[in-house]
Formats: structure tokens, sequence, C-alpha cells
């Protein structure tokens, strides 16, 4: 009922240690008419009921592998080495808690400091931060950074539609206080050449998303000088896997970089905990939220970790500090380290390879079935958009109920102008069976 | 110092130390089982990706080496205040990982996830219970995110009526230092409040600046200081009396299940920390879940999407079905998809297993816990507060008669003791605070070693006051020169060939 180990005589010393006679009179503080309400919760589970509980839970819902999942827009079901629970469940590790004391907490700030230089290399950026919840906060704090690095005094931030709708919504709520302006994504069908004209001396950032919403991979080259020109920043969201074949956004001159790390070795889990991973150039290093581990040095000389620049932080700054952040996602970045060390230099190109073929075989099928387009007019990576003959919902529901098959993204949710058109994303997880009865499935969902 | 005499005294090397050209793991990937097809145009690729090139018993042994030099709970006592680091039962770890829950995709249709809504739907409604309010969203990540939304909310609040003019938030001098700093995100300026003597709110300073530009006050219960504030009634009344709404930092709320409810108290809105009152893990500095929880004026306001009962179950014995649904003024979304679901089956969890009883037999013994070690600290340790705490209390890391042993040398000798140090120089306006949280998980015996720990500390500082300065003795490494990191700021490895 209660993970307590007191003993009826210990609690009888302790009360009489502290001079009183029941637990009831550690509470008189509190006005008696507010005291010891009931909760009407159900009865305690042992630990055993608890878990069949959960079990049946947990199998009303379908999932993959039961499933054929082709659902992405945000959250990948890539491979999860097996390396990385069996790390992750050290309790040495995940019972810890912020590495605030560095001498009994080197492995978690080494480790952070591991996540730090390989997504700072992984990006092409000279500096990251431990972590953010999510890709959309990284996002919402990357407005943060370039209102700050403006002292203010700029207040536009112009937004590819793009950009994952959530990630922009995100950004609203965020600064929805302080009078910031979010233009270039209303319409929807925004080009960069659209967004770059709404440039102005008062734009605090320009952001895009590499590859986009859409897995388009824009041309980026030129941007950022034209972006410069104008004094803003621009930021950058992007997709790690994709990094393990394309030019990184620190190569085409991104000055904040940020994004979703969750494909890095974390599980779909509903939608979290995630990993938000957040990459400046050195300049902008002290304007960045959340904690930062650097390399120092302990008393007798040795290279140690340590949290640093520290004053940036709400427990110092309070009100003038540079965000409320507090927590990270240390074990998350744990996991997004350990995959990389794993997949390594070659491992993350090989992944990327195989989404990428995988992707364009499942895009080849479908291209070729009647009723159905793939939008290809720029280059994708695993991610495509397929104009379908009716309604994606109606398609999903029979692809669900027929095939067991979960199928794309229905993008009119987020634009109403893209009715019939799904976001179809494949990776290493896809079997060549599967996309063959996924093209199949929509084959037959044209007539059923 | 070269760097040869660092790598000599290396502890564990980089994860880039230990890469070899062309090593390789080859091991997780099948053959690629379709037609290769037309690849990237080259001026997209990258040319070098500067990842190690290790092999996975490297991975293995490597992080399992990093994992032996931290402390945690599973390895010993964490008093460490406002934390609350409790036991993290290991059933919860099993039942987040179920395939059920792992692999379910957020975008999914809900009809495909009614486990999971039905889960998140419960522990809305079980967290409204828990702290007597009238609607819940399980959005926010963590604490911060949670004094984010809370504040938004107030804002929209007041905006929706027109009233513009009310533009700072009251801040308690004890509290967080996210109170200010979420109140500072939102547009608002903090006015701080000095505290009284005996660690409550002061009154008159508070009635002073309650007027029609107050939007709101943020305070903790208990309050940092681990005290319940003999005032919450009349401070509650005087805020809402200048029209202001009241927010209460659940930080504290181990101290409080089925002992108060702070929406009968009359807060408006609140959020808990999972990670600590229901025992979500701290992996080490997260991921945390933050959810909040509304009166009835709020509702319209929180952050959504939340979940709803979207149809009513047919039979008596039948399921609803449950869907997401956007709270009609709700000042948006905080993150992508749904917040930290993981955390919400394991906060659910541990709730299930507790029950109300359970519950409430938790904040007896977290209070015990901490009122029994406060007064066997007190004739040891200055306690500026030493009254009957909550769950927590804060002790001065200092002694009169050896100024320049500090709290830090006290904590740092603490190590060598085997125990984590408590939270240091927080709340800011004790000198040299220790702020102590045994909770409820804690043995007598546990108590006691620590009592007795610091108890020949204190005897330490006076006789050889150069241990403590010097601490920690016995950990991997010796104390850390924080400045240094700040100087040189080096926050990514280099490459050998980049040096």
């Amino acid at each position: 009922m209660a993970y307590i180990p007191h003993t009826d005589a210990d609690r009888a010393a302790m009360l009489a240690a502290i001079g009183i006679t029941s637990l009831d009179e550690l509470f008189d503080a509190i006005p008696d008419h507010y005291r010891f309400p009931p909760l009407n919760l159900p009865e305690p589970l042992s630990e055993m009921e608890a878990l069949w509980e959960l079990q049946a839970l947990a199998s009303h819902n379908a999932v993959t592998p039961e499933y054929a999942l082709f659902l992405g827009a945000g959250a990948y079901n890539h491979y999860t080495p097996s390396v990385i629970n069996h790390i992750l469940m050290r309790g040495e590790f995940y019972t810890a808690y912020t590495p605030y004391q560095p001498e009994m907490s080197q492995g978690t700030l080494q480790a952070t400091f591991e996540w730090q230089s390989m997504i700072a290399k992984l990006v092409g950026m000279d500096a990251a931060n431990a972590s953010h919840y999510d890709g959309a906060t990284s996002f919402a704090e990357a407005v943060t950074v370039a209102l700050t690095h403006h002292r203010n005094k700029r207040n536009k931030v112009i937004l590819s539609p793009n950009i994952h709708p959530q990630y922009r919504a995100v950004a609203r709520t965020y600064h929805q206080g302080n009078g910031t302006r979010f233009v270039g994504d209303k319409s929807g069908r925004a080009t960069l050449d659209d967004l770059l004209d709404l440039l102005d001396e008062n734009t605090a950032m320009f952001a895009v998303q590499y590859p986009n919403f859409f897995g388009q991979i824009e041309d980026l080259r030129g941007l950022a000088e034209k972006v410069h020109a104008s004094g803003a920043l621009l930021c950058v969201v992007t997709n790690p896997i994709a990094l393990g074949l394309l030019k990184p956004p620190g190569e085409l001159g991104a000055d904040i970089v940020v994004g979703e790390g969750q494909s890095l070795g974390i599980p779909l889990s509903f939608g979290g905990p995630y990993l938000g991973f957040f990459a400046v150039r050195n300049e902008l290093v002290r304007k960045i939220a959340g904690r930062i581990v650097g390399e120092t040095i302990d008393s007798d000389g040795r290279r140690a970790y340590v949290m640093t620049l520290r004053p940036r932080e709400q427990d110092i700054r309070r009100e003038k500090a540079t965000s409320n952040i507090c927590t990270n996602q240390g074990l998350m970045a744990l996991a997004g380290c350990i995959y990389l060390a794993l997949m390594g230099k070659h491992g993350l190109r090989r992944v990327a390879e195989v989404c990428y073929h995988k992707a364009h075989y499942a895009a080849a099928q479908i291209g070729a079935l009647e009723g159905y387009r793939v939008e290809a007019r720029l280059p994708f990576f695993n991610e495509f958009v397929v104009t379908c003959p009716r309604p994606v919902a109606q398609i999903n529901r029979y692809l669900l109920e027929a095939h067991q098959i979960i199928g794309g993204y229905d993008l009119s949710r987020d634009y109403p102008d893209r009715e019939n058109q799904m976001l179809i994303a494949v990776t290493e997880m896809n079997t060549r069976a599967e996309i063959d009865a996924l093209a199949r499935a929509l084959d037959a969902a044209r007539k059923a | 110092m070269t760097t040869q005499t660092v790598q000599a005294k290396v502890l564990e090397p980089l994860i880039y130390e230990l890469s070899a050209p062309g090593r390789k793991v080859d091991t997780l990937l099948p053959k690629l089982d379709v037609p290769e097809s037309e690849p990237l145009p080259a001026d997209l690729l990258r040319g070098s990706l500067e990842l190690p090139e290790v092999s996975e018993l490297d991975v293995v042994r490597h992080f399992v080496r990093l994992s032996q030099l931290n402390y945690a709970i599973d390895k010993g006592f964490y008093p460490l205040g406002s934390c609350t680091m409790k036991y993290n039962p290991k059933i919860d770890e099993d039942t987040a990982r179920l395939a059920g829950f792992a692999n379910l995709h957020p975008l999914q249709d809900p009809d495909t996830a009614q486990g999971a809504l039905a889960l998140m739907y419960q522990l809305q409604e079980w967290l409204c219970e828990i702290s007597g309010m009238k609607g819940c969203s399980l959005q926010p990540a963590a604490g911060a995110q949670g004094e984010l939304a809370g504040i938004l909310m107030i804002r929209a609040y007041h905006q929706e009526r027109g009233d513009t003019k009310r533009t700072k938030i009251l801040v308690p001098d004890s509290a967080h230092g996210t109170n200010p700093a979420s109140s500072a995100m939102a547009g608002y300026t903090v006015v701080t409040l000095p505290s009284d003597e005996r660690g409550d709110v002061d009154l008159n300073a508070l009635r002073a600046v309650a007027d029609e530009t107050v939007a709101g006050m943020m305070i903790t219960v208990p309050s940092t200081l681990g005290v319940f504030d003999e005032n919450i009634e009349e401070i509650i009344k005087i805020v809402h009396g200048c029209g202001g709404l009241m927010y209460m930092d659940g930080a504290n709320m181990n101290a409080m299940l089925g002992v108060i409810k702070p929406g009968a108290l009359g807060f408006d809105v609140m959020h808990y920390n999972l990670h600590k009152t229901f025992s979500t893990p701290h992996g080490g500095g997260g991921p945390g879940s933050g959810p909040v929880t509304v009166s009835e004026r709020l509702l319209p306001y929180l952050p959504g999407p939340i979940v709803a009962i979207v149809e009513q179950a047919s039979e008596p014995d039948g399921a609803p079905r449950y869907g997401f649904v956007m709270p009609e003024k709700s000042i948006g979304r905080l993150k992508a998809f749904h917040g930290n679901f993981g955390m919400h089956v394991r906060a659910y969890t541990y709730i299930a297993l507790h029950g109300a009883e359970g519950l409430n037999a938790i904040s007896r013994h977290a209070v015990l816990n901490a009122n029994y070690v406060r007064v066997r600290l007190a004739d040891a340790y200055k306690v500026p507060y030493n009254r009957m705490c909550g769950h927590e209390f804060v002790a001065e890391g200092r002694f009169a008669d050896v100024p320049d042993v500090h709290a830090l040398d006290i904590s740092k000798r603490l190590m060598d003791y085997g125990i984590h140090p408590p939270t240091n120089y927080f709340p800011l306006i004790v000198h040299e605070a220790l702020l102590i949280e045994p909770t409820e998980s804690e043995s007598k015996e546990t108590l006691d070693r620590f009592i007795a720990a610091m108890h020949a500390i204190a005897q330490e500082a006076r006789e050889t006051p150069e241990l403590l300065r010097s601490a920690p003795h016995t950990m991997p490494i010796s104390r850390v020169d924080e400045v240094y990191a700040a100087k040189h700021v080096i926050v990514c490895c280099r490459l050998p060939e980049a040096e």
C-alpha cells in the first residue's frame, strides 16, 4: 500500500523524540476544517494487480508490430538497440537527480557532455545544451534566444508554414505574453522567396524545417546570407536521422539548430518523454536556456565535468533568467547519447540510407497506383506526401480495419486546403512485405 | 597542466577517445530488402560525420563505468530538499515499457489508443480529486512548464475580462527561482514579498501591494522553508479581495496528500511534479511531468488538448469513448503531442498501488521523518524556523565559532559518509542554507545514520576544519573547480585532429 519501512516501534520512538503522541499532531498548523479530507480513490492494488490493470489498459491500444505503422509527422518508429534499455534501467542513472553535486555525478555529467558533443557535431554547430523537453519546446526556446540576442528590440519571427504545425503552436503559446509577432505561416503556401520578402530590421529570427514537415528537402543554399543581411538569426529545425546523409544545417549557415531527438533510440510512447536538442554557434552559448555541462578540473588537476554558465539559470537569476526551465530530459539525452555512440559514424549513415531507400521504394509503389499521386517536386528523405482519391480519414479507417495498417498522417487536420493528402513515413522498421501490403491496401481502398 | 597529465589521470575516457577508425557495430540492421533507388544529389550530402567508431562492448563498458561514478537513490540516502528523492518503485518502469504503451504513436486515431486515453483521463480525475480542483491538463512536461501554463491562464482570464492593468505577480522571497522566471516569461513584473520572522509571508507587506494591478500570487505550500504558512487563508483572502488569482506551486505536495486539498483552501491553479510526489524517477535531471489542475473559473483556459469522454458508454458496464478536446479558450499547447505520457503511466501505477490510505500514509511519514531529523539536528545546527515542519526543513550550514566553514564544505564532507548532501544555498533567504527532505521511504536506521554523520561533521568542523574544506576525499574525483569551467567554456569535446 505504501513504500514505508516504519515499524510501530520506530513510529513510537520518533513521535517521542518530537514530543508528540500521534501522527495527527504533526499537522496541527493546518486549519481544522480543511484537515484530512477524504480522497475518493480506488482501493489500493497489490503490485500484481496493478500490473494486470496496466496490461489490460495497454492491450486496448493498437500498436506496431501487430499493426504496420506508416505514421511519422514528428515521431518515428526507429529500431532501439537492446543496449540502450539495459543502460537506461541502471538505477545509478535513472534514480539520480540533476548533477548539482559534481563529485557524486560524474557519470551523468560526462554522458551529458558526450551527448552535447555528438549532437553538436551531427548538426554541424559549435555547442549544444543538455536538452529541452522536446523538439517543439526547443523551437520555442530558440525564439527566446533570438529575442534576447537582439536585446528585445526586434519582435518579429518569420515562420515557414512547412515547420511542424505543433512546433509553431508551441512557440506561440510560449510567447503570447511578450509581444512577439509570428508571421509567414498563415496561408500555408508561402515559399522561401515569399518568406524572404518579409525580412526587415525588426525581424529577430527566420525559421525553416529541414527536411520540412512534408518530408521535402528544400534548397537552403544562400538562405543564411540573405537572413543575416537583415541582422536576423536563422533557426533550422531538423531530423537527426536524416543528418546521417544530409549536409548539416551548420554548414548551411544556421545560427540555431533544434529538433526532436526521439528517433535516437527513444520509444514512441504516445508522444513523450522525448528529447529536444538545441545547438548554437559559439557566440550564442551564453544566451541559451537550459543546462549546459562543461569540462573543468578538480582540485587535483584531473579532468572533470560540471554544470556550467549557471548564472543564466532561474534558480540564480530568478525573473532575469533566460528561461524558467529547470529540468532537462536527462535520461532521454542519455538514450540519445548511447544511440549515437552505438550507431556511430557508419551506423547512422546506414540507418539513414535504409530509411531513404525504403521510403523511395514505397513512393514508387504508391505512385504507380491509379488515383494516387506522390508529390515529388523536391527531393525527400523518408517521408512524402501522397494525394489520395478519397479523404484520408476514410482511407485510414479502411487500412486499419481491413488490413491492420496504421496509415499516414491526414494533412487536412492542419492544412484545410490539403484535402485528401496523406503524409507517409517509412523507416528501417517497415519491411518490404509491409510496404507491398500498404500499396495493395491503398489500391483496394480506392473502391472500398 | 599539460594534456599528458590530464590523460594519465582520466577516470573514464570520453567515448571519442575509445574510437578507432573503421571499427563499427554491424549486428543491428538487416540487409536492405528493397532495390536501391536513385541517390540524393551529391550537393545535398554531407561530408564527414564525426561520430565515434566503437564496438558494442566498448559502448556497454563505457556507460556501465560511467553509471558507477554516479550516486542515486538506489545506492543510498538522498535528503535533497525540494526534490523528493523517494524510492522509485521498479514496477513503474515495467508498466511504462509495456508494448501497448511504448509502441503507441501519438498521432494515431484516438479510437486505436483508448487504453492510453482511459489512463490519461483517470489520471486527470485522480489529480483533480487529490488537489480538490475541477479540471486538469497533463500537457506540461515539467513543473516549470506547469507554472508557465498557470500564469498564462491567469493572464488569459484577466485579458478575457478586459482587465489589462494587472501587470504584477506577487512571489514570496522564499520561492523557487522558477516562480519569478515563469512570471517574467509570461510578461509580468515580479513583486517580491518578504517573509516574517516565523518564515510566513509578511501580511503587512502583502496588504501594501495588493491592489488592482495584481494579476495573481504564486506561493509554495508548505513553503520552501518547510513550514505551513499559518496565515494561508488570510493570504488567499487578500489576493482574491483585490481581484488577483492564487497559484500554488505543488512541488511540496508530498506533505499534503490527504492532508489538505488546495482547491478547498481557495487556490485557483496549481501544478504537480509527478517526478516528486508520485515518484516517477528523476532520471539524472528529467524527464519530469508537471500537470496543472484548476478551479472552475480557469477551466476554459487549460492548456490542451486534454482527454474527455466524447461518448458515454452504451451499456452500464461498457467503456465510454475517450477523445482529445481543446478547452474553448485554451492558452494553447505547451509541447508537441500529449505531455510526457510515459511519466503518466508511472504516476498512474503509483497512485493505483497506494489508494487514498497509502497516499495519506506517504505524507504522514514524510512529515514524521522530517520532524524527527529536525529535532535531532537542532542541537548541532541552527534551525532558523524551528517549529513543526512539513516534509522538509531548513538548517544553517555554518557555525558561529568556525566562520570559515560553509554549507558547501559540510555538504562535500557528507559525501565521505556515503550520503548525498541536502540542497545547498536554497532558499536564498537563509544564510548557508541546508534544505533537508528525508522522504517517507527512509527507515529510522537510515535517518539515525544521517544524524550521526551530521553530528560527526559538526565536531570535525571544530577539530579538523581542513577535512571539510578539502572534502570530498572518497569520491571518484576531488572538489570540482566551477570557476574554471565558466572561464574556459568547453561544452563540446575537441577531436584530436581539431587540436
